[in-house]
């Protein structure tokens, strides 16, 4: 290795960095300098953290109107126009306004720590992208006071019926492109920071699998954010300007809305979900006590699941009439994602084998997505048959599935990386036990909520609906009952954060725990505002894992 | 701000461009929004975001290209800064790949289906019996009327042939700034401008006659949603790239950049081949064929 004397120039330098700073840190005084015009990678990502949390909350309230309007056959507490604004919303919001800002609020926050760097690599862009996101999010929930209302098609827009929305339809759409224009350049500081800011010894396979998974979907956003920034233009000029992209009478077609939408909505979800592998894959060889097991098989089935994510998305339109060849490609195409995905599930049950497992909170959660996630995963796959899709397309079976991979997988994820680095964000521990009940409680509740749906999915149900037919009234309610506690437990979680913040006597020491490994534990907890001033030594004891060390 | 040295990290202090940029940004979005909701006084809001926004543009720039000419930036920075061009550049390329993918996805699905062909033949009985597949068109319901096209070979071609120019003299202005050739560098730079802004002319010209000639229109129908959205979204990123080059030739002028180090110049030259490389696909596949 040629990285091999640049530890040794760097090592006394690099234990002295964090001495150092810990004496003064340079923070910003101030409030606008500090929140306003910041450029540090720390506060950025606690803004995109608190950002996310007050979106997952509003997103999460409109659930509940959901599902307290679903609690029983009939309507009573709102309009069916109403009801359908909050089904879109409630969509926008959770994916473009709590999952995705969290994960660049964990980009922020972890990457530069695990790779060794000072900072990520364009700060001030860093702070744009951030600070475009709470503008957007006003524009697309002013729509909910205007006369037409919000958006009510869906949070795919299909055309014509996104057509039809009245004066609200121009916000979606620039607040659409605003949120792009947030994520591509988020995605370009992520890639430009893991590329080019890494700590010399720090190569490719010695990166935290976080930090690997990030990469990899920095690259899907950066490529698929266009996309849908170009079909939202497309619907913009068919509704004003007249051009007939999804229109047939001048020759185009609606479907085209379709196949342009997922390309960009399937690795769309890898977007989601792949952060979510890569904090599981650091929390469980640390609560395991074990190295990852299969660390390099690990980052290529990243790899492969995000090249096979780009040729799949017709599998979300099975039911809308494609040439058979098309069926069947998209078919087996879709599942072979299984393989890969596979791996992973494979690996992480292996690092828990055998291992001085302990399960504190973290792992409490990242167990939970492992079995949760993948119960998802595999009613994925019998929505992958075509044949048997054309029954599942658009009901409850749908909405069962993708809420179990949401769900319990990224936002359980989400919740065990919160965790899990809470106490090195903060300097101070979280309560435990209300850790834990908020985690048995999240279990319990988020089964009792998407369980059912799937039994109503296959019964017919169909989603976005504020009705049902009576038969479906009895797993109706056990969802909603569910659902009702699933949300209360949440304020758990914010309880527990605020209590951690502020008033956590409990300090927490640079390690944290005990089985941790990365050069992020290497650091004071709090983390000092500027870690590395110069490049961190990277060896054994500082690498999460790697399989070159791992005998 | 401290000068640091090669081995060290570099960190920018704070700045209060982003936040002016968002407001610019959501002034000036929003208003487009209410403008198309036929309100009578968001025109102005949307000139003054858009005016935000310039400010924003020139003031972030400002500051960074000072930064950059008093050697704040070590080479890490300028390696940072060579990765954010290029996968910038990379989203745009997605950008258009997706305009073009509904070009093709029209040509070789939904007007054939129209026709009749593969699935679509019930549509064709039902709906539009006796409309026939070809390109281009105006949709089974001729929407927007009858029109004729732009002939490859004769505005077009020149725009080709003046891009491809226009991207020789930058490559040779490049040359002439690694020679540290300053005189001629400029007037290769002044060249290049001169053909981007000449290819913008022509290319008013061409709308000019499509709208007022010809027929054509964004309302043509497919053919003509696709080709003015394919050559618009062009045009602007030509406009846009035409005045990068401007600026920085005016910041050759001032004697900005040195034979080894000239990133915001390589950025800007990057940039306008991707344009040209655009362009190239559009000539072959909206105007050829």
């Amino acid at each position: 290795m040629t990285t091999e004397h640049t530890h040794d120039t760097h090592d006394h330098a690099g234990a002295h960095a964090s001495d150092h700073h810990d004496d003064h840190d340079h923070k910003p005084t101030g409030f606008m300098n500090r929140w306003l015009f910041t450029t540090n990678h720390k506060d950025i990502g606690t803004l995109y953290l608190v950002f996310s949390l007050i979106m997952f909350l509003i997103g999460g309230s409109m659930a509940m109107v959901i599902r307290a309007e679903l609690f029983m056959p009939g309507l009573q507490l709102v309009e069916p126009d109403f009801f359908n604004q909050m089904t879109t919303m409630h969509a926008l919001i959770m994916v473009f306004g709590a999952v995705m800002p969290a994960w660049v609020g964990f980009a922020n926050w972890m990457i530069p720590l695990m790779v060794g760097a000072p900072d990520m690599a364009l700060p001030r862009m860093n702070n744009w992208s951030f600070w475009i996101l709470p503008f957007a999010f006003t524009m697309l929930l002013s729509t909910l006071f205007m006369d037409s209302g919000g958006p009510a098609a869906g949070w795919t827009l299909y055309p014509p019926l996104s057509l039809q929305t009245g004066q609200s339809f121009a916000f979606v759409v620039f607040a659409v492109h605003m949120m792009g224009v947030s994520s591509i350049m988020g995605s370009i500081n992520v890639i430009a920071t893991i590329l080019n800011m890494r700590a010399p010894g720090m190569t490719l396979l010695r990166m935290p699998l976080f930090v690997w998974t990030w990469l990899i979907t920095a690259f899907l956003l950066i490529a698929v954010m266009p996309v849908l920034a170009g079909a939202v233009t497309m619907l913009l000029t068919d509704h004003f300007f007249g051009t007939s992209f999804f229109n047939a009478a001048g020759g185009g077609d609606p479907v085209m809305f379709q196949h342009i939408f997922w390309f960009f909505g399937h690795p769309e979800v890898y977007i989601m979900i792949l952060p979510a592998f890569g904090v599981v894959s650091e929390i469980l060889p640390t609560f395991s006590r074990k190295p990852l097991f299969g660390y390099a098989a690990m980052v290529y089935a990243t790899a492969s699941i995000a090249f096979l994510s780009f040729i799949v998305w017709a599998h979300h339109m099975f039911s809308v009439g494609m040439p058979l060849s098309g069926e069947l490609f998209f078919m087996y195409a879709t599942m072979l994602i299984a393989v890969p995905t596979g791996v992973k599930v494979f690996n992480w049950v292996s690092t828990m084998w055998k291992g001085s497992m302990t399960f504190e909170t973290p792992m409490l959660f990242a167990i939970g997505f492992v079995v949760l996630f993948t119960i998802g995963g595999l009613s994925g796959l019998m929505l992958a048959i075509a044949s048997v899709d054309l029954q599942y397309h658009d009901t409850y079976f749908v909405v069962a599935h993708f809420h179990y991979v949401l769900v319990p997988g990224a936002v359980f994820a989400l919740m065990a990386g919160t965790y899990y680095w809470l106490p090195k964000w903060t300097g101070n521990m979280y309560s435990e036990k209300w850790g834990k009940i908020h985690f048995w409680l999240s279990a319990i509740s988020v089964n009792i909520l998407f369980f059912p749906q799937h039994y109503l999915g296959l019964a017919g149900m169909p989603r976005r609906i504020p009705d049902y037919s009576t038969q479906f009234a009895d797993f109706n309610m056990l969802s909603s009952i569910g659902g009702f506690i699933f949300g209360a437990s949440q304020l758990i979680f914010v309880g527990v954060i605020i209590h951690c913040v502020y008033r956590s006597k409990v300090k927490a020491t640079s390690r944290v725990w005990e089985g941790a490994k990365g050069l992020e534990w290497t650091v004071p907890s709090p983390a000092p505002y500027h870690t590395f001033d110069v490049p961190p030594p990277i060896n054994a004891q500082t690498v999460a894992h790697a399989d070159e060390y791992d005998h | 701000m401290a000068q640091h040295a090669e081995n060290a990290y570099y960190v920018p202090h704070g700045t209060k461009w982003p936040i002016i940029g968002s407001i610019g940004m959501f002034l000036m979005l929003g208003s487009a929004a209410m403008w198309l909701n036929d309100s009578a006084i968001a025109k102005w809001t949307f000139y003054g975001g858009a005016g935000i926004l310039i400010y924003m543009l020139v003031g972030w720039f400002g500051e960074v290209i000072r930064e950059s000419e008093d050697g704040v930036y070590n080479s890490q920075v300028d390696t940072s800064f060579r990765m954010g061009m290029l996968w910038f550049i990379f989203s745009e390329v997605m950008f258009f790949a997706c305009f073009f993918g509904a070009l093709f996805y029209a040509r070789v699905f939904s007007v054939p289906w129209l026709g009749g062909e593969g699935t679509g033949a019930f549509t064709n009985e039902m709906l539009w019996q006796g409309y026939q597949n070809v390109w281009p068109t105006a949709g089974p319901a001729q929407l927007g009327g009858e029109f004729q096209t732009i002939p490859a070979f004769g505005i077009p071609f020149l725009n080709t042939l003046i891009l491809l120019a226009s991207g020789f003299t930058v490559t040779m202005a490049h040359h002439a700034l690694k020679k540290n050739q300053r005189k001629a560098l400029v007037l290769w730079l002044a060249a290049t401008v001169a053909l981007g802004f000449v290819f913008v002319f022509f290319q008013v010209e061409e709308y000019i006659e499509a709208y007022m000639e010809l027929g054509l229109t964004l309302g043509s129908g497919i053919y003509g949603s696709t080709f003015f959205m394919l050559t618009g979204f062009h045009g602007m990123h030509v406009t846009l790239g035409a005045i990068m080059l401007l600026v920085i030739m005016l910041r050759c002028m001032k004697g900005h950049f040195k034979p080894d180090q000239h990133f915001g110049f390589e950025a800007v030259a990057w940039y306008w081949h991707f344009v040209d490389v655009v362009w190239l696909g559009l000539f072959i596949f909206v105007y050829v064929f």
